[in-house]
């Protein structure tokens, strides 16, 4: 039984999740490696389980991909 | 050249600075229509981790190891000192003060429709007694704040003296555990078998 899928998502925690300590220690070779269109997740999946479910750090990271982005541009 | 002396460094450093200005002030418009600074408050915001941003890298440059290119090891200290002022403005400045529980809040923050009380009312109060049960007094404070009273995790982490990684493995830990207390109970499906 399950009618309370965005409760469920929350409450899910992954056993892969890194913690913010070590997704922010290499946050600069993962986002790397995204901006150039690596399949990152898989390399990386407790860095990915993480980023997923942790705001600020997730925020980050995309800050960091935006940042890389527009000097491509 | 960072790691030199003379007008060659500081001209590498002016550089640097420049492009950390220019990538603190996107960053800051980036999550600027989500916060309620703007214009020069937000300009500011960007100078300061430019500057802040400029130092750490300076004083880490042993550190440096190579793993990916310079400037993106750079730009990680300029998007993390956005996002530390950013919390610190809130934390001065809270768009909602930390109060008493808020309980009425979370039926809307997780979808449950009003039309169906009857149906999660029987939840949400074993929700509450597995907060009250299973969490200690500081897991259960931060998920008060940040799940029931919306406080943002960076202003928590300012407000108690903590750090993000402590912050956020409390709540992994509350959040672990409140799903295994629903799941006992029946509200929540178990998949323990399934992962072991």
């Amino acid at each position: 039984m399950n009618g309370w899928p965005a409760l469920d998502r929350f409450l899910r925690t992954d056993p892969r999740d890194v913690g913010c300590a070590e997704a922010m220690q290499m946050l600069h070779v993962y986002a790397e490696l995204a901006a150039a269109g690596e399949a990152v997740s898989q390399r990386y999946p407790g860095i990915a389980a993480h980023l997923q479910a942790c705001g600020p750090c997730g925020e980050d990271f995309e800050g960091l991909l935006a940042a890389l982005r527009s000097d491509a541009q | 050249m960072l790691a030199g002396t003379g007008p060659r460094r500081e001209a590498a450093l002016a550089r640097l600075h420049e492009r950390l200005l220019r990538i603190a002030r996107r960053e800051a418009a980036r999550r600027g229509p989500r916060l309620a600074i703007s214009g020069p408050e937000l300009d500011d915001v960007a100078h300061q981790a430019a500057a802040d941003a400029l130092l750490a890298i300076t004083a880490k440059i042993s550190q440096f190891r190579g793993e990916s290119r310079f400037i993106t090891w750079a730009y990680k200290f300029v998007i993390f000192e956005v996002s530390a002022k950013i919390g610190r403005h809130f934390w001065r400045h809270p768009v909602v003060p930390l109060g008493p529980e808020e309980w009425d809040r979370l039926p809307a923050r997780f979808g449950f429709d009003p039309a169906h009380e009857a149906e999660w009312r029987d939840l949400l109060a074993a929700m509450r007694r597995a907060v009250d049960t299973e969490l200690t007094p500081r897991q259960r404070e931060v998920f008060v704040a940040i799940v029931l009273n919306d406080v943002p995790l960076d202003t928590l982490v300012l407000s108690l003296a903590s750090s993000r990684n402590a912050i956020y493995k409390m709540l992994f830990d509350a959040r672990r555990k409140l799903r295994a207390a629903l799941a006992a109970y029946g509200y929540l499906p178990d998949d323990s078998s399934r992962r072991s």
